[in-house]
């Protein structure tokens, strides 16, 4: 007896549990089966952008901090950087020790949200986002002894930091430093050998490696697929050639891997705090820098690692006090081009955890 | 480091493979020309000196004159980047070739332009509106919208 | 097995479509839609006879209100932070989010609204089955937010639905959404007080 089947049209819509913000896909199914893939993105388009050529360039940085809303301050630290390079400008030491222990504070949380969330798809509803939550609550009462804020930090400016540590922060941050690896190690315990988790992640969804390069893929996307491509070792931005750390790499590039390069990440990501604490010189946090900025004419592409992949400025500047084009270089719009490759052939249980591996934010998809 | 290469050596390499194609060339940047766009980035993609199998950002600059395409390209095995550009003087219908049957990256990247600054890019599968909807009057990113 | 493969609709149509409906939906927007706060007026509730049902069933309907997840940016996040065990929201009984608005009775919009995203907000608004609350959570559903000049930006989300509550910053502290919630309680338990 021959079974008439069709294919059938899914849309899973911009309000949906796990589509991480605002993302609307397409699907076409064959059963459960996944045969095509079209991602529908724009539903959170601001005009960043365009916003951009109409502020100084120190008006822009509040903009940049709701780009990547989960790590805000590399995005902050992405754009002072390129701005820096464009000016030829010098940082006082205490600023740039400051800059990447924010930086690296950053890389642990939003790994800790991206750990947590992937779990949440798997099915493990909200216990492990509220075990990571814990972590981040502490940190994030840290980030408001600093700057006053929880979320959108605005704490960089061109030429170093905006303000100094109060004298509570160190001793705080020591401690806070200090329990990590027991909590890293906690959640290493629970999660990396629990059998759903293998079941449903290894193998699954596998993103070989000439793919990955040729799409351009970047952070713990690529390096889960077994390049070993690190912005702060390949092309090191700040101090971080002062640094000793190892990045991880991954073997087949499937789900599993890019879950154990972000845990992985973060035990290295401890690793240099330490160093950085123990090595923070004292003395000024910022250059002298004027207020209306006008840089020479010429532009810039600066780019560094922000923990879901490269994030790029690319500012040209015609010796204004607004930059004549300012465009952002999303890591996670280039990395969601991998979609719909790993995904054919897969169900849609395993669409959704692959969504959640590579990690989105939608701030940073559609400025 | 990421090395940044020479442009002007790169730039006479490019001339001998094909001739024709290199408008400018300085310190920072080499300029094609857009109807020889595509062969110039088949050469330094194959070439094993250059290899550059990894095409970071990919982005377009309206100078009320030109338009100006810019692309960002590294190789990851020698850890050296170059920039490319080329230009574009029709304001209307500007048209470049598109690059993504080499760099995968340039799908949605090319979208983007499309959407938002209006160049058309022949070759490219999909070409439709990204982060706008059908229907929007207009580029915004273009220096004389609003 | 023989698969016959029906034609479907194809992806160019029904992005004309949306787009087609996102422009009448932005022609239709001019005007903000007033906020119904008539239950701020306090001679209205001294000429109303209420019976202790009443008072009863509306103040046990505020204290197990069922919010919607409608995060869309950086809001949402600290949405979560308020779900999550340090501001607990669920003390005040709304502790499981629901996601399909047929099961909810209040929408906490977070996050910048787009025009693209607007008749989705006023599908899922809709949706929900009446009585229903709607908070603005953040600078960005008030007034539009550092975005107002922004070409695709709404100015402000009572253009789409009549909003309740409204609670700045940017993005508000849990504590501040908490004293929101409080306030949709207080309206709660008046409102019905109100309308006997």
């Amino acid at each position: 007896m021959a079974i008439k089947t069709e294919p059938f049209i899914l849309n899973m819509g911009p309000q949906h549990p796990s589509t991480h913000g605002v993302f609307r896909m397409r699907v076409t199914l064959d059963g459960e089966v996944v045969v095509d893939l079209e991602p529908v993105i724009g539903y959170l388009h601001r005009g960043i952008e365009k916003l951009g050529e109409t502020r100084t360039y120190t008006q822009i940085i509040p903009l940049t901090d709701r780009l990547d809303y989960v790590a805000s301050m590399t995005n902050n630290l992405a754009y002072v950087l390129a701005v820096e390079k464009l000016t030829g400008i010098e940082i006082p030491e205490r600023g740039e020790y400051l800059r990447i222990i924010m930086a690296e504070t950053m890389r642990i949380s939003s790994h800790l949200m991206a750990v947590g969330f992937f779990l949440n798809d798997l099915g493990a509803m909200m216990t492990p986002v509220l075990y990571m939550w814990r972590e981040r609550e502490k940190l994030l009462d840290l980030y408001e002894m600093v700057c006053g804020q929880r979320l959108t930090y605005n704490y960089m400016r061109i030429g170093g930091v905006s303000h100094d540590v109060p004298e509570e922060f160190l001793p705080a941050l020591k401690k806070w430093v200090a329990e990590m690896p027991r909590f890293i190690d906690e959640y290493d315990q629970l999660l990396s050998q629990n059998e759903i988790l293998l079941a449903r992640t290894k193998g699954v969804c596998i993103l070989p490696k000439e793919t990955a390069v040729n799409i351009a893929a970047s952070g713990p996307v690529l390096r889960a697929s077994g390049v070993k491509w690190d912005l702060r070792k390949a092309d090191p931005y700040s101090i971080y050639d002062r640094f000793d750390f190892e990045i991880p790499v991954g073997a087949v590039g499937d789900n599993y891997d890019r879950y154990w390069v972000r845990m992985q990440e973060m035990r290295q990501s401890v690793c240099i705090l330490e160093q950085a604490i123990a090595q923070l010189p004292e003395g000024e946090v910022c250059a002298k820098v004027p207020q209306l900025l006008r840089p020479p004419v010429g532009e810039v592409y600066g780019h560094i690692e922000a923990p879901k992949g490269e994030l790029g400025f690319y500012l040209v500047s015609d010796n204004s006090i607004a930059p004549y084009r300012f465009h952002i270089r999303p890591p996670t719009l280039i990395n969601l081009t991998a979609l719909k490759d790993m995904v054919v052939g897969w169900k849609v249980a395993d669409l959704i955890i692959t969504f959640g591996s590579i990690d989105v934010c939608l701030g940073e998809i559609d400025r | 480091m990421t090395t940044a290469l020479n442009c002007e050596q790169v730039a006479k390499k490019i001339a001998k493979a094909v001739p024709g194609a290199v408008v400018a060339a300085d310190k920072a940047s080499v300029v094609a020309k857009s109807e020889s766009l595509y062969q110039v980035a088949e050469f330094l993609k194959n070439t094993p000196a250059f290899d550059f199998d990894y095409l970071t950002n990919l982005t377009a600059v309206d100078y009320m004159d030109y338009f100006e395409v810019v692309y960002h390209l590294i190789s990851l095995k020698h850890n050296h980047s170059l920039v490319l550009k080329t230009r574009c003087r029709d304001r209307d219908k500007p048209v470049v070739p598109s690059v993504v049957s080499l760099w995968r990256s340039a799908d949605f990247q090319e979208r983007e332009i499309y959407d938002l600054m209006g160049i058309s890019f022949d070759g490219h599968p999909n070409l439709k509106r990204l982060l706008l909807w059908e229907g929007f009057v207009g580029h915004p990113l273009r220096r004389d919208y609003l | 097995m023989e698969v016959e493969r029906y034609p479907m609709i194809p992806s160019n149509e029904i992005d004309a479509a949306e787009g087609l409906m996102i422009n009448s939906m932005m022609a239709a927007s001019q005007h903000p839609i007033p906020d119904p706060d008539s239950w701020l007026d306090e001679e209205l509730s001294r000429n109303v006879l209420i019976t202790t049902v009443d008072y009863v069933l509306d103040w046990a309907r505020s204290r197990s209100v069922f919010p919607l997840m409608f995060g869309l940016a950086c809001c949402a996040f600290e949405m979560i932070g308020t779900a999550a065990s340090r501001f607990d929201i669920a003390r005040f009984g709304m502790d499981i989010f629901r996601w399909s608005p047929r099961q909810a009775d209040l929408m906490i919009v977070a996050g910048t609204l787009t025009w693209k995203m607007a008749p989705a907000v006023k599908l899922v608004y809709e949706q929900m089955a009446e009585p229903k609350w709607v908070i603005a959570m953040g600078q960005c559903t008030i007034s539009g937010g550092p975005f107002r000049e922004s070409y695709s930006v709404v100015p402000g989300i009572n253009r789409i639905v009549p909003v309740d509550v409204y609670v700045p910053g940017c993005p508000p502290r849990p504590e501040g959404l908490l004293h929101g919630i409080r306030k949709i309680h207080e309206k709660i338990v008046k409102e019905s007080i109100q309308k006997a």
